[in-house]
């Protein structure tokens, strides 16, 4: 087992593995930039370093001055949390050419399924069904007008380096594909560096349906059940439950046997998410791989009582995964909300600045998971999450009623927060009735903007 | 004020002012007393306040303290808890603090060496790759705030000099 690890992170995951080390006795080793000097999660690490200024581009993306630091600290591992280096296989490499674990997949695997192409490919090899669409990257206009009246519209134009959302557009017909390719290409050259799109099937109010899997390095794949978290508001998730709502059983064995397939196939150990879309009747398409530990990993630990962080690291330290995949049972309800720091006025634009007031809930099944506390200043630099409330009861209808009386005691002043919208979504009956799907939030709750 | 069942303000303030002396006195960062149902704790920190928590007998249990005044984040030997006074220059990377070119070498500078803003003044290494330092600034070399073999982390005060 490590001795000692380094976060290669901030915020509320730092502060989530610094927790995981110290329950399994590892040191920490923290970075933090200029903007982070104060956090709280800083001063609990056993040694911290500065490693630049505020912008991430200049402090947590830099690769150098994180294995510096890791090698003046000492650590046998890194682990990458979310976002940052995560999904960043030459991070990857350079860490373990540098004789430094990192606490993740193979960089080969990452690699392969961050690439949505290959990722498509390798889930066709595993039988896993994929949302039809172009096989490969395309190449010209007129490919894309075939292949779009061969899958028939409505299409989705989708970058392949893509995430969040950037670098997608829907066409509905031969004009609107034509505006749209180059639109797409455009944003994706700017978001990501890589001008490639390809084309699927647009499935209509679709439910976001993901798998949580964790294998080790000696063969073993498991799946923690799956997450539903189909209630989003431009591709940023707000609200991840599991068991995902009114799915029959028949439906989620198969989502999640199909993931681990997938999973097999690519060779892919550590944590990871596997990202499905649900048809109105049940269909099921394979999306993307998360090579990566997830925001909304609580939902799964809740139902599971698996601590997933913890697992990581064990898996890293070339530990073999003790559970079976009978042992798994997804137990009760557990709902997560995201509590960002947005102004829902003026179209959630970030609303950083100092907490001057902050309590926050507690009672039976209730997680709160975040590194801010009262007169802490969420900087401009970063996403703007404070925190994730998780709920975990017996039932849906009581997690949705724990829930809600968690968000009326929550106290939070001196930034606006997304909570009164996350207050109208859970009183709308479609989430009560569990029959979310990703459009809804857009549709009912927000102005249509440009 | 104070909730004391022994009630005098007079005295309390006293006790309050002998207390903090003898702590100033002995360098003692946290006292708590207890006296039947009455309970005092004090504590200095970096902004020397000291807080009086007097509690009932039946009160909840003392409040979590905060965190002690630990010393702050640092790159590992660096013993200095003040930052210096003057100009300094500042580590721009994370990584081990060389003072020479290489263990035989002299130092690059030492105190009272004349830099201008090419003058190379010391090495970081970071990942085997020894990044030479340059001043930035014009001026003398007044103070070395880092031994040979130090890690040093981004931001962190090398030298202090004299424009």
């Amino acid at each position: 087992m490590f001795e000692r690890i380094l976060i290669a992170n901030r915020g509320e995951i730092a502060l989530r593995i610094i927790r995981a080390c110290r329950e399994l006795g590892i040191e920490t080793v923290a970075v933090y930039s200029e903007a982070d000097r104060d956090a709280i999660y800083v001063q609990q690490a056993d040694e911290a370093y500065c490693i630049g200024k505020a912008p991430s581009n200049e402090s947590y993306l830099m690769i150098n001055r994180i294995i510096s630091a890791a090698e003046i600290g000492n650590v046998q591992a890194i682990h990458p949390g979310y976002g940052f280096l995560a999904e960043n296989a030459h991070f990857a490499e350079v860490c373990r050419d540098c004789n430094i674990e990192f606490i993740g997949p193979p960089h080969q695997a990452m690699a392969q399924l961050g690439d949505k192409i290959s990722a498509r490919e390798i889930a066709r090899n595993a039988k896993v069904n994929c949302v039809p669409g172009t096989k490969g990257l395309i190449e010209s206009e007129a490919e894309a007008i075939k292949i779009a009246n061969e899958i028939g519209y409505p299409v989705l134009i989708k970058a392949t380096a893509g995430g969040g959302g950037k670098g997608m557009r829907v066409a509905r017909n031969d004009i609107s594909l034509k505006s749209g390719l180059k639109a797409a290409a455009n944003e994706a050259e700017k978001a990501f560096n890589n001008a490639g799109v390809y084309l699927e099937k647009f499935i209509e109010k679709p439910r976001h349906v993901e798998v949580q899997i964790l294998a080790d390095n000696h063969g073993k794949v498991l799946h923690l059940w799956e997450r539903d978290c189909s209630t989003q508001r431009k591709h940023q998730k707000l609200i991840e439950e599991s068991p995902a709502p009114n799915l029959p059983q028949t439906v989620r064995e198969d989502i999640c046997k199909a993931a681990v397939r997938l999973i097999k196939e690519a060779g892919y150990t550590n944590a990871g998410t596997v990202e499905f879309i649900v048809d109105q009747e049940n269909n099921y398409y394979f999306i993307e791989v998360n090579a990566r530990i997830q925001v909304e990993h609580p939902v799964s630990e809740m139902v599971t009582g698996i601590d997933l962080i913890q697992s990581q690291i064990r898996v890293a330290a070339g530990e073999k995964l003790s559970m079976s995949q009978k042992s798994i049972k997804a137990q009760g309800s557990a709902i997560e909300v995201r509590i960002n720091a947005e102004d829902p006025d003026n179209n959630f634009r970030g609303c950083p600045g100092k907490i001057t007031k902050l309590r926050v809930p507690g009672g039976l099944g209730v997680r709160w998971d975040s590194h801010v506390h009262e007169g802490y200043t969420i900087s401009p630099y970063y996403d703007s999450m404070i925190g994730k409330l998780i709920i975990h009861r017996n039932t849906r209808e009581e997690s949705i009623a724990t829930l809600k009386r968690a968000l009326r005691e929550f106290t939070i002043e001196g930034v606006k927060t997304t909570i009164p919208l996350l207050r109208e979504i859970l009183r709308h009956s479609a989430f009560q009735d569990g029959k979310m799907d990703t459009t809804l939030v857009e549709r009912t709750f927000t102005d249509s903007e440009s | 004020m104070s909730k004391s069942s022994s009630g005098n303000q007079s005295f309390d303030l006293e006790k309050l002012k002998e207390l903090i002396e003898m702590m100033e006195d002995h360098g003692v960062t946290e006292v708590n007393l207890r006296n039947g149902d009455e309970q005092w704790r004090l504590r200095r920190g970096p902004a020397e306040v000291v807080q009086m928590m007097p509690q009932q007998a039946s009160a909840a249990p003392p409040a979590m303290a905060a965190p002690a005044p630990a010393p702050a984040p640092s790159g590992g030997e660096s013993a200095t808890p003040t930052a210096p006074e003057g100009p300094v220059i500042t580590a721009p990377t994370v990584g081990t603090f060389y003072s020479s070119p290489s263990p035989d070498d002299p130092a690059f500078v030492k105190t009272g060496a004349k830099v201008s803003p090419d003058t190379t003044v010391c090495l970081i290494e970071a990942m085997k790759v020894f990044n030479p330092i340059e001043a930035e600034v014009s001026g003398t070399i007044v103070e070395i705030l880092v031994k040979d073999g130090d890690a040093v982390e981004f931001g962190q005060p090398l030298f202090r000099y004299q424009p």
